[in-house]
């Protein structure tokens, strides 16, 4: 088939099939509407992209993805409140603060123990977590991670590191809102069964 | 090529965007990898978790092919992992140990069957130490290196059989064993279906079988050492002592 592109937007097609969902025909519509909305999308995004590009950090303090070295989640005082949740991911913690209903500060592993892929605790940030925890004076440490048997694994080891010194929970496990029982996984039943509680 | 079979998830790792490469150990094919397209969606993630037992369905064009797994899920043990530390820890140990010890596609139906008794124990905490122990047992006899504690490897005595020769891996009763004791391992009477099943004499034999694993089998692999599992399972259960 004629090549009917110049070779810089194959190049941004290429690029852009790259991204999570999108695949060379979904990346092809894209460029294609981003080149036609040139001064309303194309031009932002192109100077965003490279703002970003310069200035996108992690957090010294928590991994949290910013544009300083310490986020705004660490930098702002009133968060400082005690309540420390530990997360696997960037991704979580944004789902979190999307809830918007956790006042207190993060701290991003970046992934889970893996006995079989040789993810060891100094490989995610459980040793800056566990200097954490005394010096930012945090009472509780909050266990938010995944409910899938590496998560729980994970949440395990840092439970038995923190033990004695701090408060330890994890989030809840069970039906979630708008669940049917019906379609829920077996798993998912018998954890929410043993968690039920009065009403 | 195409077969249908049971299989216990020993581990799963995304491939590309959507997809999982996971790794079974099957009742009738043995340890048996395999791509699941679309097994890295969230409608998968709680059916592809290690433990789980599948129904499966193998395609690949040349048998030499990784292929791709059809799978249904026959039993979900997440629940009763998530349950408590000890199951949780034991079942990491069982599938680390499996992941680790079991060569590819070679059939071991008689340690397959014993490890989905075990892994439906999970849970039963009381029972699932001596179980555990039972099975590591199987594993090793099922690979090369079983022991043998049918009578003393010295005299042929039945009695006060309380040693293993780390060598042989053969018993050695009290009155043959001598100046070696100190050099001789543990047999704890609940290794032999004898006496208490406390969680000392567990740990103890576990102590044994886990000398056979790291100094016969490991080596036998290739020198790497056994997965963390096992051993965050062995505290879990001296701190439960």
């Amino acid at each position: 088939m004629r090549d009917t592109s110049t070779s810089e937007i194959e190049n941004l097609i290429a690029l852009m099939a790259k991204l999570p969902g999108l695949g060379p025909r979904s990346a092809r519509r894209a460029v294609l509407h981003l080149i036609r909305k040139r001064a309303l999308l194309l031009t932002p995004l192109a100077d965003s992209i490279t703002e970003v590009a310069a200035t996108a950090r992690e957090c010294l303090n928590c991994g949290n993805i910013g544009t300083n070295d310490i986020c705004p989640i660490c930098e702002d005082n009133e968060r400082a409140n005690g309540e420390l949740c530990v997360v696997e991911d960037v991704s979580d913690l944004w789902a979190m603060e999307r809830a918007g209903v956790f006042k207190g500060r993060y701290h991003v592993l970046g992934g889970t123990l893996s006995a079989l892929d040789a993810v060891g605790p100094d490989d995610l940030r459980i040793p800056r977590l566990l200097d954490r925890v005394p010096a930012e004076a945090v009472t509780e440490v909050i266990l938010a991670l995944n409910a899938t048997i590496d998560g729980q694994t994970t949440a395990h080891y840092i439970a038995d590191q923190l033990s004695g010194q701090v408060r330890l929970t994890s989030l809840a496990q069970g039906v979630p809102i708008g669940g049917e029982l019906d379609y829920l996984d077996e798993g998912t039943i018998s954890a929410a069964l043993r968690a039920r509680k009065e009403i | 090529m195409e077969w249908r079979d049971q299989g216990i998830l020993l581990r799963m790792r995304r491939h590309g965007e959507g997809s999982a490469i996971v790794d079974m150990f099957t009742a009738e094919h043995g340890r048996h990898a395999g791509v699941i397209r679309g097994g890295a969606s969230r409608k998968m993630a709680p059916i592809l978790q290690p433990g789980a037992q599948l129904d499966l369905l193998w395609r690949a064009r040349l048998e030499d092919h990784l292929g791709s797994y059809q799978a249904e899920l026959m039993r979900s043990r997440a629940g009763a992992a998530l349950s408590g530390r000890l199951a949780l820890a034991g079942l990491n140990a069982v599938t680390g140990l499996l992941a680790f010890c079991l060569p590819d596609r070679e059939p071991h139906p008689d340690l397959y069957l014993r490890s989905e008794r075990l892994l439906d124990l999970l849970g039963q905490d009381e029972i699932w130490p001596l179980a555990y122990l039972q099975w590591e047992m199987a594993l090793l006899e099922e690979l090369g290196f079983g022991l043998d504690l049918s009578c003393c490897a010295v005299s042929g005595a039945l009695d006060e059989l309380i040693y293993i020769s780390p060598k042989s891996g053969r018993a050695v009763s009290r009155a043959s064993a001598g100046e070696w004791a100190d050099r001789l391992l543990p047999l704890p009477a609940v290794m032999r279906g004898e006496g208490e099943a406390g969680t000392g004499e567990i740990l103890q034999g576990l102590s044994t079988t886990g000398f056979f694993l790291e100094h016969r089998l490991a080596p036998s692999l290739g020198n790497t050492p056994l997965p963390e599992a096992r051993g965050r399972f062995l505290d879990v259960l001296t701190r439960q002592k």
